[in-house]
């Protein structure tokens, strides 16, 4: 069975990712960093289930919101500090 | 449509998608709201290669083909007044009445420091299971997976199905731990088929008994694990650790309204009577968030507490099948307590407070978790203290303060909204 895509950008670059899957595993799967920590160190998702806030990342304008917890839509604007 | 509450259920994993289907029997109007974006919980997520168990999307239809019942995904509690919620979603906040409440907010992970935890490709273990089930690429990944209990097989049955290379699973407990637990399981036919079933599935992955990650290396990245067991320190390449010390209720909600705790380890539960009541009138708890259970007790609890919250009677099975499942929980805390050397691992310059990037070194010397969080900010980010106060509590430094609104970092319009008394009212509103 073939999965269909969604189109998203993450950090400007326009990409297909499969339908269905979250935010965070798209940053993933495109190969984006994640987030800065305030002292500068390189962070990525620890928990999986929106506890952690390590994937926080900014979605159509919308800072500050949980990758893992969110499904990627057609159009979605992505952007990580990382 | 929707036009009142009568009961909002907190989480729809197996315990509140019992709780919503008992209380909606019963003929109320039950809203059962998840932070996540579909039901299930953590135990039930959905996976995008591999869909959810039968189990689980047959207690999913139930409660979403119940006309009595409104589910809301992706919505988050965010403070709670006597007898309504603040809920926020991806949209917007909105308040929340209700009649009875039903918390069923599960557990976390028991996430620990050590040398390097803050690299990027370090997560918990059923953290990796979570971000496997929601697309994260494995395939030709190697894997390492430690900690302790259970859920690191289940942990490396799910990497491995989503195609990656499972180099060890390293539990940290002793092998006679893990054989008397073993042992002990046919009392519980369900999970020793379970633990049967994912034997066979990682026949070909070690599992090295006795054995802790001590470290991670890697430069932008882990690249290894260091490794200390029985044959002594190794290093391990790989491209993911995932290191999970087992469960942990989350008691944040309850907490904050008011509900009597009591300890689970160095940790707290919600106390609950016979009938899952807690200690406040109308509010109810079932399955992890009263202690680590599994899911059998979670299911069977959350059908209690819907019962009793919708004022219906409870019949006596129920309860023993409840004690039964509870037993379970017992065994499991036995025999995979965290030994010593494990809290030992992290030093004075490992991060403990992830959001704030405080060493464990700066928490050392003040007297408790308020004090350290008031001179050092750990605590203070955006996870408000969940990972590090936990693992604080963990390693000996005292309770984890008590919880204050917000429950979780908010929007700042979601603070001003107006009160609005129904679901249906939500729907109408946009802003």
């Amino acid at each position: 069975m073939k999965m269909s895509t969604v189109r998203l950008t993450v950090n400007g670059r326009r990409v297909h990712v499969p339908a269905g899957i979250s935010v965070a595993a798209a940053i993933a799967l495109v190969g984006e960093p994640f987030r800065r920590s305030v002292t500068g160190e390189s962070r990525a998702p620890l928990c999986g289930m929106g506890v952690c806030f390590e994937c926080r990342v900014r979605i159509d304008g919308v800072a500050q919101q949980r990758a893992c917890q969110r499904v990627v839509n057609p159009g979605m604007r992505v952007e990580t500090d990382g | 449509m929707v036009d009142a509450c009568d009961i909002v259920v907190v989480g729809a994993g197996p315990a509140g998608l019992a709780a919503a289907e008992a209380a909606a029997s019963q003929g109320k109007r039950v809203v059962l709201i998840d932070s996540q974006p579909r039901a299930g919980g953590q135990v039930w997520r959905h996976d995008v290669l591999h869909g959810q168990p039968r189990v689980a999307t047959d207690a999913i239809r139930d409660v979403a083909g119940n006309a009595n019942v409104t589910c809301l995904e992706g919505t988050q509690v965010v403070a709670v007044e006597p007898g309504r919620l603040l809920l926020q979603d991806a949209q917007r906040g909105f308040h929340l009445a209700y009649g009875a409440l039903v918390l069923a907010t599960g557990a976390r992970e028991l996430l620990l420091p050590f040398p390097g935890w803050t690299l990027p490709g370090v997560t918990g273990a059923g953290g990796l299971q979570a971000l496997a089930k929601q697309g994260w690429p494995l395939r030709g990944k190697r894997v390492l997976i430690a900690g302790s209990g259970p859920l690191l097989l289940a942990a490396a049955a799910t990497a491995q199905r989503h195609g990656a290379h499972v180099v060890g699973i390293h539990e940290q407990a002793g092998a006679s731990a893990v054989h008397r637990f073993a042992a002990g399981l046919w009392r519980w036919p369900a999970k020793l088929a379970q633990a049967a079933r994912l034997r066979l599935e990682l026949a070909r992955v070690p599992y090295r008994t006795g054995s802790i990650v001590t470290a991670a290396e890697g430069e932008h990245g882990v690249s290894g694990a260091r490794v200390r067991g029985r044959q002594g320190d190794e290093r391990i390449a790989c491209d993911l650790l995932a290191v999970g010390y087992g469960l942990l209720p989350q008691v944040e909600l309850a907490q904050l309204l008011g509900c009597a705790l009591e300890p689970e380890g160095a940790h707290a539960r919600v106390q609950v009577g016979p009938w899952q009541a807690t200690s406040q009138p109308r509010v109810f708890a079932a399955g992890e968030a009263c202690g680590i259970g599994g899911l059998d007790c979670a299911r069977v609890e959350g059908r209690i507490a819907g019962l009793a919250a919708a004022g219906a009677p409870v019949p006596p099975t129920l309860v023993q099948r409840r004690d039964r499942a509870r037993a379970f929980a017992a065994s499991l805390r036995e025999h995979f307590t965290v030994r010593d050397d494990v809290r030992g691992l992290a030093n004075g310059d490992t991060t403990i407070c992830r959001c704030e990037d405080v060493p464990l070194g700066a928490v050392r010397p003040h007297a408790d978790t308020r004090e350290a969080k008031l001179a050092t900010r750990c605590g203070m980010g955006a996870c408000q203290g969940r990972i590090c106060g936990s693992a604080l509590a963990e390693l000996g430094h005292g309770p984890r303060g008590g919880t204050r609104p917000p429950l979780f970092p908010v929007r700042l319009a979601t603070l001003g909204e107006p009160v609005l008394s129904s679901v249906s009212d939500t729907r109408g509103y946009t802003s």
